[in-house]
């Protein structure tokens, strides 16, 4: 009697096999104009369907097995070499696609694409989840991943993607923005940490403090992105105008002056939160022997209590530069910059590569924030 | 060296210590015993200020506590609690090292300092020092927690239920060690117990509570001979409580010269007195000759020698 053992991963390689199937995997158009006509996977990557399909053929064959850990890792492996697959696959058809065609000729990525892709990334996730993969693992996972998708890109191989166009046609706008994103994300998360961990300790020692905090904080948390960039342009743009010294240093009710304060005010509670958590988590016969021993209040915060609660602040961290990431795409639209520019550029003139131009960096972005972090907290277990 | 009078301290309207008066002389070895609860720790923790009596003075070195700045009082009080409370984000050196550091001693004192207190520990083999906390046995990590307190050569030491978390024959070589310690630095030495039998072999005066209150406070003989009340008697073991005292003290602190004929049943002069009963019963002498370890009988000891009032 065959039993599935893993419905999620059993799904997944149907649901990417059908759809690779049934829609078209590249679209190609002769101009910019005129809508593309679509091109299955089987007609611009024959080779590919081979695999693919052999691939989910084992995938769908290891659900049948008890899930053990090692069989859980043989399927990411075999998710891994399926996303390389479908990369792969994306930029040597289009690359054929090209080569045969106008030269203002553009492919982009169709349905089917984002279909598979969507499919193995999620059961890639509950994969290495359900092998109870260590932050460690976690954090290799991601990185073979990403390591994967940069060589593709840098060989070349993305090139005759329109994607690759639109970057080629913005390369100088997208450095601009690009960094201006990461400044934001990494300003964001200096001046929180410098608020948020004080916050922390504070709220820690003062319960009944902390209690109010935490009120002022989940409000801001539940006000949508969007309406709390816009609410912070009235107040700014109005001390702009009574203070002219503020307008000098680049402080107005729009740019990056409303969009560091919001992105701040969002980063707040997660940080305060993970301090507080991770200063109660002392042992309390740590704190009575450093108490014991003669240490002041400060040199037992400094010296004892903060860096036994580094582990959970440093995952505080991590949710919060995350976060920030995703959510200064959103402060382009009070003319803060960064990755988000294409993306409302793109939504204006219906054109979805610009769009995925800001996406894609920044999921990378987000996911090399989680390893770096991930792999800083692994290394500061391991020497408790 | 430690004077307690009228102390009290009162948790939501109870008074958990309840008047205490104790005057505790330098050099001694004085144990708190009593049942869980009883305010023992709390009693402790008053005299390095972790906690602030509600009433009454506490006199430390001719000081009192609550006019002094705390951190310094604390780093002239070794404190050792019954979890160790190690810092485990530090080195077994820089764990002892906590208390000089605080005084700001210079570094190759410090050094020297550590080296010492790890070898007067018996802790000393090979990378002890570098090791982390959690790469120690309890026992271990005990002893750590037992140097750090001893680090800057603190007069007074306090110690709530410092064997307590510890198996019987870890905790009974510790035991040991302090009285060895003891001997070799006559520290005031504060013990918290539980433990009667802790009590009785360590105590040279045991101060026994109660809700607060010291019900009896005496010798570790009179403790067990003449208990105050049924608390006390029950504690001790009832009549039994003779036989555990018997846990203190050496054949050689209690033989008397030897006697003109060699005895057929021996004993060694290390031997515990409670080993001594043991032999006696067993060979159905009353009386053993005292062997060096040449052989050559250096003393006798008979059962009466074991009678409490015979005893340091
Ligand atoms: N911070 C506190 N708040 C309220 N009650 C306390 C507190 N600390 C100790 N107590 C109570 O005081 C009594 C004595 O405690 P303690 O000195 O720890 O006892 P022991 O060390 O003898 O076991 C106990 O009943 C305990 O519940
Ligand atoms: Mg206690």
């Amino acid at each position: 009697m065959m039993v599935v053992r893993n419905w999620i991963l059993l799904l997944a390689a149907l649901a990417a096999t059908a759809s690779l199937a049934a829609f078209g995997f590249l679209s190609y158009a002769p101009n910019r104009i005129v809508p593309g006509v679509a091109r299955s996977l089987h007609e611009v990557a024959g080779d590919a369907v081979t695999v693919l399909a052999a691939t989910a053929l084992a995938l769908a064959l290891l659900c049948f097995l008890p899930q053990r850990r090692a069989v859980l890792l043989v399927a990411a492996a075999g998710l891994l070499m399926a996303l390389g697959v479908l990369l792969f696959a994306a930029g040597h058809g289009a690359t054929m696609l090209a080569a045969t065609g106008v030269p203002a000729g553009r492919t982009s990525l169709g349905p089917a694409f984002w279909l598979a892709l969507a499919a193995i990334c999620l059961a890639l996730i509950d994969t290495a989840e359900q092998a109870g993969l260590s932050a460690l693992g976690r954090s290799l996972l991601i990185g073979a991943a990403l390591a994967m998708l940069a060589g593709m890109a840098w060989s070349g191989l993305f090139d005759n993607l329109s994607l690759a166009r639109e970057y080629h046609a913005h390369t100088d706008a997208f450095a601009l923005e690009f960094r201006r994103h990461l400044t934001l994300v990494v300003l964001s998360a200096a001046i929180s940490g410098a608020i948020g961990l004080p916050l922390g300790v504070m709220a820690f020692r003062d319960p009944r403090f902390g209690q109010r905090l935490f009120g002022v904080l989940g409000i801001v948390q539940t006000v949508p992105s969007i309406a709390l960039f816009g609410l912070l342009i009235g107040p700014l743009s109005l001390l702009a105008s009574t203070f002219p010294v503020l307008r000098q240093v680049g402080i107005s009710g729009i740019g990056a002056a409303p969009a560091l304060i919001a992105l701040v005010l969002y980063s707040l509670l997660p940080l305060v939160r993970n301090t507080v958590a991770g200063l109660r988590s002392v042992p309390e016969s740590v704190v009575e022997a450093a108490s014991g021993s003669g240490m002041r209040a400060a040199q037992i915060m400094r010296q004892v209590m903060l860096p036994l609660a580094l582990p959970v602040i440093l995952s505080g961290f991590r949710i919060v530069v995350i976060q920030t990431i995703g959510l200064t795409v959103v402060a382009a639209l009070i003319g803060a910059g960064g990755l988000g520019t294409f993306v409302f550029q793109g939504l204006g003139q219906n054109a979805i590569d610009l769009v995925l131009l800001g996406v894609i960096p920044t999921i990378v972005l987000a996911l090399a924030g989680d390893v770096l972090f991930s792999l800083a907290a692994a290394n500061l277990t391991q020497m408790p | 060296m430690i004077t307690l009078a009228g102390v009290s301290k009162i948790y939501d309207g109870l008074r958990v210590v309840d008047r205490l008066d104790l005057d505790i002389a330098a050099g001694s070895i004085c144990v708190i015993v009593g049942p869980s609860g009883c305010g023992k720790s709390t009693t402790l923790r008053m005299v390095n200020a972790l906690i602030a009596a509600d009433e009454g003075r506490i006199i430390v070195n001719g000081q009192d506590v609550r006019e002094a700045d705390p951190a310094s009082l604390r780093r002239g009080i070794g404190y050792v609690i019954q979890s160790a409370g190690l810092f485990p984000h530090w080195s077994i050196a820089d764990n002892i090292a906590t208390v000089p550091r605080l005084l700001g001693w210079p570094r190759d004192r410090i050094a020297a300092r550590v080296a010492e207190l790890i070898r007067l520990v018996g802790l000393d083999d090979g990378d002890m020092a570098q090791r982390r906390p959690h790469q120690l046995s309890g026992g271990q990590q005990q002893r750590v927690g037992v140097a750090r307190a001893l680090a800057a050569d603190p007069p007074i030491l306090l110690m709530d239920e410092p064997f307590g978390a510890l198996d019987p024959v870890t905790r009974r070589a510790l035991q040991d060690e302090l009285i060895a310690i003891h001997r070799a630095t006559a520290k005031t030495i504060v013990l918290v117990t539980h433990d009667m039998d802790e009590a009785l072999k360590l105590g040279e005066r045991i101060v026994v509570m109660e809700e607060g209150r010291i019900v009896q406070d005496g010798s570790p003989a009179a403790i067990a001979t003449a208990p105050v009340n049924d608390l006390v008697r029950d504690f001790v073991g009832g009549e039994e409580a003779a036989l555990r005292l018997l846990a203190r003290g050496t054949v050689a602190d209690v033989m008397r010269p030897p006697g003109a004929t060699r005895q057929t049943a021996t004993i060694e002069p290390g031997a515990t007195l409670g080993v001594a009963l043991a032999r006696m019963v067993a060979s159905g002498h009353g009386e053993l000759g005292v062997r060096d370890e040449a052989g050559r009988e250096i003393g006798v000891i008979a059962l009466a020698d074991l009678a409490p009032g015979r005893r340091p």
